[in-house]
């Protein structure tokens, strides 16, 4: 059974009397444990596309099932709960509280979202903190931090409620190369060690090539399928 | 709760300058509104204290109708003996009252043998008087303050007359009155002393004792026409005034009907308008801080929530309840409301305090020397605090009811 299943996926934007179509009729499969990419241009849907997965945004026609839940279906706050429980967001710019230090950024949504108790959340944000090498930054507030480091904090807090989906728009965006690859190769060792899906964006053909699984995009329609290291992982 | 409390605060801190603004003029507010309410409480309190305590009483009792026609001091509705001994009954059965004292008010003409004129008496049973309006010896400005302040014979004359008939103490000055009958009479009497003018009705009488009184006008039997009354706590005054009512409404005459009417000091004075002036004036500056403390709060919480759209954004997007957004947002008003009242009080307490050790002297119309000693109640303490917090939470539900229905999608892409 795949995490993520899309069938004749439609978005359709409206200004005034305008509709602007973003996403036309797409179908994908994640499985999962796979590391996939959306690539494609500016305005291709990427974005869109993330946001319907996450839960941020509702289609207009088709089906879009994660996790066995018709995602489409959940009204506000019940799309709220099951993003809390189920996924984790990583952003282009980071988006850290800033009056929060990196530990207690990564502490947030076990809080604010899944109010998990103190000791056992003590546990699980030194186990992040140790696993994206920022154990000796704990106690840093972003502003203290470079954009590399803010960016494996955001991966942290993504898997700090033991997402099994966490979702990337563009998360290496604002990184240099170095730190670009960091990160991926970070989110790789977090979904050997951990089992969760990733799924970024990314319109730079270096970072895409790193995906395991790459869906093209091109003015809201899927283009191209393409297994690129684990082509079980991906049914198109 | 604890932790949204933690994050309000830093997200306070983040924004000093704008927090700290706002906190003070919170405080500002909330001290003008203390001061505005020690005060002129205390202005109020000294204020009524002249009138009840140097003239009027607390409550008077009068026959049906003297009030309405108190004017001409009739003498035509006076208290029969029975009637007073009703009265004095009932008082004597409440434990709230301190004293009273039966008063014979009557016209007369007033001569020093070259000038004469009219004058207001209050014919009184000197220890009564005394204990009833204790401030009254105090007005004495010439001639001995030894009690009893009047024996029989003696008259105290008011300060404005004395001065125009050039009266002094010692002196022989005879009353000529008309009595009920219409016969007329004369008593000399000797100027006991001079009475200092008080603010209010009776304020410029002269006492005679009582039994002088009758004596002038001819009755034989006790009468009196008013029956001052002094409370052991001036805060019961409605609830003595309504037992008062009830009990002596129940003495009727042959018709059925009340012979007697009950007035509190306010009913009685004129300057009552000026105390509800005084209360008029506090509501008018509750409702300023009222407005300051939703300017400034929904001001500051308005641009919180505008700033930081995209950190809403992302908190809502990794699955924050709407409910736990706006608890945080309702949080931080509540620090601002909570720090500038908390604040604003000590400072107002402070400076209660500080000018009670200054004690400082102001004269109210004919009285000088009158001390300013402000006083902050807890229970308008608790009334302003409750006020300016949940004023805060008010001006805090909109902008953070704004950040709670915020769609993630447009405030992540937010610039």
């Amino acid at each position: 059974m795949s995490l993520v299943r899309a069938e004749r996926l439609v978005k359709t934007y409206r200004t005034g009397e305008v509709k602007v179509p973003a996403v036309r009729g797409v179908d994908f499969a994640i499985e999962a444990g796979s590391l996939v990419a959306f690539v494609g241009p500016s305005g291709s849907g990427k974005t869109t596309l993330l946001n319907m997965i996450g839960c941020l945004d509702h289609p207009t026609s088709g089906t879009l099932t994660v996790l066995d839940t018709d995602v489409g279906a959940l009204d506000r706050r019940a799309a709220a709960e099951f993003r809390g429980w189920h996924m984790g967001f990583i952003f282009q710019d980071f988006n850290l509280i800033p009056v929060l230090s990196a530990y207690e950024n990564i502490e947030y949504p076990l809080i604010m979202v899944q109010a998990w108790p103190e000791r056992k959340r003590h546990e699980q944000v030194l186990r992040l903190l140790e696993a994206v090498g920022m154990a000796g930054q704990a106690g840093k507030r972003p502003d203290q931090l470079s954009g590399g480091q803010k960016q494996r904090v955001a991966v942290a807090r993504a898997l700090a409620t033991n997402a099994k989906l966490v979702l990337a728009d563009e998360p290496t965006a604002n990184l240099d190369h170095d730190n670009a690859y960091q990160v991926l190769a970070l989110m790789k060792r977090m979904r050997d060690e951990i089992g969760t899906t990733f799924v970024f964006s990314t319109h730079d053909p270096k970072i895409m090539s790193e995906a395991e699984v790459l869906f093209t995009l091109e003015d809201g329609a899927l283009r191209e399928a393409q297994a690129a290291r684990k082509p079980e992982a991906a049914h198109a | 709760m604890l932790n949204v409390l933690k994050i309000a605060l830093r997200n306070l801190a983040r924004f000093g300058r704008r927090t700290l603004l706002t906190a003070s003029l919170i405080t500002l507010g909330v001290v003008a509104v203390l001061l505005f309410i020690g005060i002129a409480g205390s202005f109020k309190a000294l204020m009524i204290g002249q009138f009840t305590d140097g003239v009027l009483g607390h409550l008077e009792v009068h026959r049906k109708g003297y009030v309405a026609s108190i004017d001409n001091l009739p003498l035509n509705l006076n208290m029969q003996p029975a009637l007073v001994q009703k009265v004095e009954q009932v008082l004597d059965k409440m434990p709230q009252i301190d004293a009273y004292s039966e008063r014979l008010k009557f016209g007369a003409m007033f001569s020093n043998f070259n000038e004469t004129t009219s004058i207001r008496v209050n014919g009184v049973d000197p220890g009564k008087e005394a204990a009833t309006i204790p401030l009254m010896p105090g007005r004495i400005i010439e001639g001995s303050k030894q009690p009893p302040p009047l024996k029989t014979g003696e008259i105290l004359v008011p300060k404005l007359l004395a001065q125009g008939l050039k009266v002094k103490v010692g002196d022989t000055v005879v009353l000529v009155a008309t009595n009920l009958q219409g016969s007329v009479n004369a008593k000399t009497f000797v100027v006991r002393g001079v009475l200092d003018s008080a603010s209010g009705p009776s304020g410029r009488d002269g006492y005679v004792d009582i039994r002088d009184a009758r004596s002038l006008l001819r009755i034989t039997q006790p009468e009196v026409n008013e029956i001052a009354i002094r409370l052991k706590n001036p805060a019961q005054l409605d609830q003595v005034d309504a037992t008062l009512k009830r009990e002596l409404g129940a003495i009727v005459n042959q018709q059925g009907k009340p012979m007697l009417e009950v007035h509190t000091w306010a009913d009685l004075s004129p300057f009552a308008s000026i105390v509800r002036m005084i209360d008029l004036l506090t509501l008018f500056i509750k409702i300023m801080l009222v407005t300051i403390v939703l300017v400034s709060v929904l001001n500051v919480m308005i641009m919180a929530v505008y700033e930081r759209v995209r950190e809403i954004g992302m908190i809502s997007a990794m699955g924050t309840p709407p409910t736990r957004i706006l608890m945080l947002f309702l949080t931080e008003g509540l620090l601002l409301g909570v720090g500038g009242t908390a604040l604003g009080t000590v400072l107002s307490l402070a400076v209660v305090w500080a000018l009670n050790l200054r004690k400082i002297v102001f004269n109210f119309g004919m009285q000088t020397g009158l001390v300013l000693s402000p006083s902050v109640s807890a229970s308008d303490v608790l009334a302003v605090v409750a006020m300016v917090i949940v004023m805060a939470l008010l001006a805090s539900l909109q902008p953070a009811w704004k950040a709670s229905r915020m769609d993630p999608v447009r405030a992540l892409g937010h610039v």
